[in-house]
């Protein structure tokens, strides 16, 4: 489908290019917004592996809650000071290189490869409601982990506030 | 075709291009007019009469407006960070707008029917946040600054306590989809709000606050803030606020409605009368009708009209309202398209009652403190609706599982919720910290602490 690889392209390459941008970017509300338009272009990416309902918590859950924390906090930091920090260290060519010969190995990995990969699109066919899928899933095949990691997150949270107050 | 595309392959998206530039097309006017109304709602609650000069009653009050807002200077302060500042109200005004595609107008008009309908205009919506935070940081105003913070953090306050309001709706619903939640309010033959009404009172000053309405307005409280977010702002960019403000009023109301006021349902939609032998239900009479008396109404408001070139305009008004009611009318003799254009006048028609309501808070409360804002969210309704939810749950499994009537489930589940608001109620009578010792009272922690 003609439709289905322009709308890939084009979300690939708006996350790829976000990314990159978010990391050079020296104003840290400019890379907040890169960020959240990294998160939008694969929120993009999950709806169309028709996964609508991971699109739709990507974008409540991360762009919509932890990014708004994120920006509110990055307004109330003095700003004037990160700006004239230098953002890179003299080691970034190292990295440079690692990241070559890493993407080199992936490259060698996928041509030897072969047919252990499969390219093939999505099917076209429409799935079912996932919400549904995702709860099933969630409350009966892996409850007890479920529960384990929303205990650990009560916890946390109870952490935060017993920290952070003094007077409760 | 180019691009080996064929008319088959665009064939679907049509109707909802269609609708989609309809409702982008109208938005603007109808958040004008719900501007006026406003207006003269208010001028009425203070025994005034409101706009009277631009057209009859100040019928093109809100056309004025948009050319003046059109006209005036666009200034871009000296120090604002330009990108931002440019961004920040088209973000605003772009995710109000996208919610509008999952919103059912009517069993026809809708522009797309998502599994995931309500949680895809929640998390829409709760993207326009953005518009109003990084305006306000970029406009490099302390004003602009407090407004965006303090809008910040009533938002993510009262999204958790709207979205649990929402989830027990959803329960009754059992699905997610905007379509679907009608369709069971259709099948059970009740509207939610009267089987889950804490919820709907929950998502009520939820909404207002999430749309940033008095008396929920900290974010742009003009006697602290000047306009808050918006200080900064002028002309052409100003007015997208003002429109995302409205789109989103909108938003929130078609969302309540779908969810809790039966969507696009005629009241009484199981009662079925016929009178003189005609052919047509009673109540399905009622839009056309609607149409003629405010047809009526203004023409004799028109005949009132001193000025020549008033009772023409106001004779206009007359045509719509006449045209409307004939198109009304026409559709009862045509069973394929009734239900779409009665759905979409039934759904107009709550929005505006709920708007209303919107209005009505407004003008009699007066403007909550910061910290009763918090205090309100935090510790009344989200508890609150912690408890609705639970007892919901148990309603449905009794209901479900043990075969218990709906209505007898639903009313132990409401008074158990009410018993709790009460002592809710009575807890936050209570002052918060009488019991604690004074500040230096307190052991001391040690070195490095934050107070």
């Amino acid at each position: 489908m003609m439709l289905d690889s322009i709308l890939f392209y084009f979300f690939a390459v708006l996350a790829v290019g976000s990314a990159i941008l978010m990391v050079t970017r020296r104003n840290a509300v400019h890379s907040a917004v890169f960020l959240i338009s990294t998160l939008l272009a694969t929120a993009g990416i999950f709806l169309q592996l028709q996964a609508e309902f991971l699109f739709v918590v990507q974008i409540i859950l991360y762009v919509g809650g932890i990014m708004v924390l994120f920006v509110f906090v990055i307004m109330l930091v003095n700003l004037d000071v990160a700006v004239r920090q230098m953002k890179f260290n003299r080691q970034s060519w190292v990295a440079g290189l690692l990241a070559l010969v890493l993407g080199g190995l992936a490259i060698v990995v996928f041509r030897s490869g072969g047919g252990a990969f499969n390219l093939m699109a999505s099917p076209v066919t429409t799935m079912p409601p996932n919400a549904e899928q995702v709860g099933t899933v969630l409350f009966q095949k892996y409850f007890l982990p479920f529960e384990i990691a929303s205990i650990l997150l009560l916890v946390a949270m109870i952490g935060a506030v017993v920290m952070a107050k003094r007077k409760i | 075709m180019p691009f080996g595309i064929t008319f088959d392959d665009i064939r679907p998206f049509i109707a909802p291009v269609i609708y989609a530039l309809v409702i982008v097309a109208v938005l603007p006017l109808m958040a004008g007019y719900i501007v006026l109304l406003e207006r003269k709602v208010m001028a009425h609650m203070q025994a005034r009469m409101g706009p009277m000069r631009v057209g009859p009653h100040g019928l093109l009050q809100p056309i004025a407006d948009a050319v003046k807002l059109l006209l005036k200077e666009d200034i871009t302060p000296k120090n604002a960070d330009a990108l931002m500042f440019w961004l920040a109200p088209l973000l605003s005004v772009t995710m109000a707008l996208l919610a509008y595609a999952a919103l059912p107008f009517g069993p026809a008009f809708q522009i797309a029917d998502l599994d995931v309908g309500l949680l895809f205009i929640l998390a829409i919506s709760s993207l326009g946040i953005y518009g109003i935070v990084l305006g306000g940081w970029a406009s490099n105003s302390h004003y602009s600054l407090l407004g965006a913070l303090r809008s910040a953090a009533q938002l993510v306050s009262y999204e958790t306590a709207a979205g649990l309001a929402l989830v027990s709706g959803l329960l009754l619903g059992g699905t997610l989809s905007m379509k679907g939640l009608v369709e069971a309010q259709d099948q059970q033959g009740v509207w939610f709000i009267f089987i889950a009404p804490f919820s709907f009172f929950i998502y009520l000053i939820a909404s207002i606050a999430e749309t940033n309405r008095a008396p929920f307005d900290l974010p742009e409280a003009e006697s602290e803030l000047v306009a808050g977010y918006m200080t900064e702002y002028s002309g052409f960019r100003w007015s997208l606020y003002f429109l995302a403000e409205y789109a989103n009023m909108i938003v929130v109301s078609g969302i309540a409605v779908t969810l809790y006021l039966g969507g696009w349902m005629r009241p009484l939609s199981a009662v079925h009368m016929h009178i003189f032998g005609l052919p047509y239900e009673l109540l399905d009479l009622l839009p056309a009708l609607i149409f003629f008396g405010l047809a009526a109404w203004c023409s004799k408001l028109a005949l009132r009209q001193g000025e020549q070139i008033q009772k023409l305009v106001m004779f206009l008004f007359v045509g719509m309202f006449l045209v409307l009611g004939a198109v009304m009318a026409w559709s009862l003799t045509s069973p394929s398209l009734m239900p779409g254009i009665h759905g979409a006048f039934w759904f107009i028609v709550k929005v505006l009652v709920y708007l209303y309501g919107f209005l009505w808070f407004r003008f009699t409360f007066p403007r909550y403190r910061f910290d009763q804002l918090m205090k309100l969210g935090w510790q009344f309704l989200i508890p609150l609706a912690l408890v609705n939810l639970v007892m919901i749950g148990i309603a449905i499994v009794l209901v479900q599982q043990s075969g218990w009537p709906l209505a007898i489930a639903m009313i132990a589940a409401n008074v158990v919720t009410l018993i709790v608001a009460f002592w809710l109620v009575r807890q936050g009578d209570k002052p918060m910290i009488a019991v604690l010792p004074a500040e230096d009272e307190l052991p001391d922690v040690g070195p490095g602490e934050i107070r």
